[in-house]
């Protein structure tokens, strides 16, 4: 295997790869190889500098300095029409699909030329059809795109790349949204590709799916190059610290015997959201001392389950149930007076201000508390102290409390938020993707926060697509799938594979006539 | 009652509906093409404007009528490229520059007018497009008068309207102009340029701006004056979301706001023009509209780009 590769074709070779962003070097004299029918992954926390320098390669970007060659030609910088007709195909973490069109206008977008008297759609349409066999990849072709789930738009993607005639396949975070079946569909669709000589790029920060797919792995930190190693010589921990630059200490969490329930759905029901499935009759308890799990894809309810938590809805049917009374006058601010703790699901647009300096977002759920604000006064002194104390006691890395939140990392604007949710002691936490989009360390320092409140008894809701994240914490955890709740499994009683099963809606039927 | 049937059925009402549509069917075709691509062009107004005094001008100082839809198709294309310029690579807001091109275009004609015709009280007039004299159609007893009694200028316009329909939907050229109004990264993704695209969308929607305000001046009227456009430029606005963003639904929005406008006039000489203020007529084809708008564009899929510049690059 090792000997075959060795001698296979250099399909690609970056050459000494620069690119700052201001006073950020984002990408630091990186080279890299990739071989014909080889899956290169290129691994790395946030900010590591992995997507810049795919798009770089890709021509969205111009390095500073370096060259890109690909089958031996040097590639022009900054034009992505050049990366692609050199066979370079690249499936965004982001998807760059347009909602409004249809699947296979989105993948013949731009192949013809634009003066072209029309579009050969049935020519195309056989094209498509053929590649979506070969690999693997079943989409309706007449499908407009903004009704197709998130896993039907990645094949989208790919076909996209294909249909180019692509030889060098580069996928950013292509797993980040997918369920573990779809995950494993996906890895089969690459094997096809490679056995067909493709060549791959893909970039993760989930160690075991680099493991499972890649021959080699580029491992990236600050943006230089710390590490190539080949996969089947290598294990999670090794990766783990190469990333991070040391050992990482996970948190652990022991068991302990729970306390009081201390909020309650009983058959909560609410009304779908155009395609976002509402609750379907969900009872769910909340223990002080115990966090609770939530698994599923997102789009299946958790916005709807999240949002009666935090104040932001009410039950269409069925009851919430504060501690051992029917909620009254449910709202933001009940449920924050009522001591819920909220770390919202979009730290941008919910979570806080983004034109707004620290201080101020400090003090968004607790403005009006005497503490801050006197006869309709703000007092900013209070705030300012206030904020500093979050900044010091989360470890939040920032220039200070009069920084506006937009330039934080998404790890430090994360602890801000966090710190303002924690501080006030909250009885009921409510978690909502609190880890996503964060490096291995402050993913590491939230979660321990997590852990330390339940410790002190709250009770904690951990709403996660990250299977990893949800079975490490959680003491009990269900499944949300098309709004509908799994029974409760107790840490450890079940696989990955089988909570894949339910997040894909099966087992459901099932638990009904047991139920 | 029986006045609105009588009016309705009258041969001169159809020919005044398709009169007063053609030039909204033009500056339509131009906003939507801007709009499909990603730009709200609010220039539109004051491009109607340039369009009809410069087509006018042209024509005056001695040029062919078509010479003068060419001037004025120019014209429009270049207050076009300003605001595309301002737009799209620079990204500034759409509403700012949209509105500063419409007051720039507006008192550049009347500047160049006072300049050009300083002794001038009374309009000068020039020869517009005639009624087309078709063979056979023309004669036709109604629909004679009703349709083939229109000006080349008219038939243009809906020509026009179909070319769009067209372009958009069945070549590669319409489907990335389209792409671009949705999700430019997409574009992008595909090797074609964004910026390209939209600053051409715009600068050949204002061209055929600037021919829906010459079709006042060189067919409707046939001479110029200030005011003339007078609201027609806003709504178009109005009608690409009335149509929601489809050529064909857009082309439908401009006959029905005509039909109501032709309906107005006629009625205020009945009896019940005698009664009520006329003021309530002028009104009534723009509350008609609006509580038309209000039903059409419910589910109106919006371009999903509208007026979010793209950036190349940015983090």
């Amino acid at each position: 295997m090792t000997q075959t590769q060795a001698e296979a074709e250099v399909v690609l070779r970056l050459d000494r790869i620069t690119k700052a962003f201001g006073p950020v070097r984002a990408n630091d004299a990186i080279s890299l190889s990739l071989r014909r029918g080889e899956v290169v992954a290129l691994l790395g926390e946030n900010g590591a500098g992995k997507t810049t320098l795919m798009n770089i390669l890709f021509g969205h970007y111009v390095a500073d300095q370096g060259s890109v060659e690909v089958f031996g030609q040097s590639l022009p910088p900054g034009a992505p029409r050049a990366a692609l007709a050199a066979g370079v195909g690249m499936v965004h973490q982001h998807f760059t699909l347009a909602g409004n069109l249809t699947v296979l206008d989105n993948i013949t977008l731009g192949t013809e030329g634009l003066w072209a008297r029309g579009v050969g759609r049935s020519a195309a349409k056989a094209k498509v059809g053929t590649l979506s066999r070969d690999f693997g990849l079943a989409v309706d072709t007449e499908a407009r795109v903004g009704r197709l789930s998130v896993g039907e738009r990645q094949r989208v993607e790919i076909l996209k790349a294909l249909y180019r005639d692509a030889r060098i396949l580069i996928l950013d975070e292509p797993t980040a949204v997918l369920t573990p079946q779809e995950a494993e569909a996906l890895f089969a669709t690459l094997r096809k590709a490679t056995a067909r000589g493709l060549s791959v790029i893909f970039i993760s920060h989930k160690l075991h799916e680099v493991l499972a797919i890649a021959d080699r792995c580029v491992v990236l930190r600050h943006g230089r190059v710390v590490g190539e190693v080949d996969t089947h010589g290598t294990d999670k921990a090794k990766l783990a610290s190469l990333m991070v630059g040391g050992e990482l200490s996970l948190p652990s969490a022991e068991v302990r015997a729970p306390g009081p329930v201390l909020m309650q759905f009983q058959g909560v029901s609410t009304p779908d959201r155009g395609a976002v499935p509402g609750l379907k009759g969900v009872t769910l308890e909340l223990r002080a001392g115990q966090i609770t799990g939530l698994a599923g894809v997102s789009g299946n309810g958790q916005a709807a389950l999240a949002d009666l938590i935090a104040g932001l809805a009410l039950p269409a049917s069925g009851h919430l149930m504060l501690r051992t009374k029917a909620v009254a006058d449910w709202s933001p601010r009940k449920a924050l007076s009522e001591g819920v703790g909220r770390i919202p699901e979009d730290r941008h647009h919910t979570g806080s201000i983004a034109d707004f300096d620290l201080t101020e977002n400090a003090v968004l759920e607790a403005y009006r508390t005497p503490r801050f604000s006197r006869r309709g006064w703000m007092d900013w002194r209070a705030a300012r102290s206030f904020a500093e104390q979050i900044i010091a006691g989360y470890d939040v890395r920032c220039p200070g409390p009069d920084t506006r939140i937009r330039l934080l990392s998404g790890g430090n604007m994360q602890k801000l938020i966090l710190g303002r949710a924690m501080a006030p002691g909250p009885e009921i936490i409510l978690a909502n993707q609190p880890v996503r989009g964060l490096d291995v360390g402050a993913i590491a320092y939230v979660q321990s926060q997590l852990i330390a409140a339940r410790d002190r008894g709250a009770a904690v809701l951990l709403i996660s697509e990250d299977l990893d994240e949800i079975m490490g914490l959680s003491d009990v955890l269900h499944v949300l799938s098309q709004g509908r709740l799994s029974p409760a499994f107790a840490r450890g009683s079940i696989s990955a594979a089988e909570l894949g099963l339910w997040m894909a809606g099966q087992g459901f039927g099932d638990a009904r006539h047991a139920a | 009652m029986s006045d609105i049937i009588d009016i309705l059925i009258s041969a001169s009402f159809w020919a005044a509906v398709i009169r007063i549509a053609s030039p909204l069917i033009l500056a339509t075709m131009g906003e939507l093409i801007c709009e499909r691509a990603g730009v709200l062009n609010l220039g539109i107004e004051g491009i109607m404007v340039i369009g009809a005094f410069t087509g006018w001008m042209a024509v005056y100082q001695g040029m062919p009528l078509w010479g003068g839809v060419a001037v004025a198709m120019a014209a429009g294309m270049l207050f076009g490229l300003l605001h595309s310029t301002l737009t799209v690579p620079f990204g500034l807001s759409q509403h700012v520059v949209g509105l500063g091109v419409t007051l720039l275009a507006t008192s550049t004609a009347s500047f160049s007018y006072r300049l050009m015709l300083p002794e001038v009280t009374s309009p000068p007039k020039i020869n517009p497009f005639p009624p087309l004299d078709l063979p056979i159609l023309s004669d036709l007893p109604f629909l004679g008068e009703a349709i083939f009694s229109q000006t080349a200028l008219t038939w243009a316009a809906f020509a026009v309207a179909g070319l769009v329909a067209l372009v958009l939907y069945r070549t590669p050229l319409g489907l990335a102009v389209r792409a671009a109004g949705e999700n430019p990264a997409a574009v992008e993704a595909q090797g074609l340029s964004v910026t390209g695209l939209r600053m051409g969308a715009v600068i050949v929607g204002s061209g055929l701006m600037a021919v829906g305000g010459a079709f006042l001046t060189l067919s409707a009227f046939s001479s110029f004056f200030f005011e003339m456009v007078n609201g027609r430029g806003w709504i178009c606005v109005a009608l690409v979301v009335f149509g929601a963003w489809k050529p064909g639904k857009a082309v439908l929005g401009a006959i029905l706001f005509a039909a109501f406008d032709a309906l107005q006039i006629r009625l205020q000489q009945t009896d019940l023009g005698a009664l009520l203020p006329y003021q309530l007529f002028l009104a009534a084809p723009y509350v008609l509209s609006i509580l038309a708008l209000i039903l059409m564009s419910r589910r109106a899929e919006v371009p999903a780009a509208l007026m979010v510049p793209y950036n190349k690059g940015e983090r």
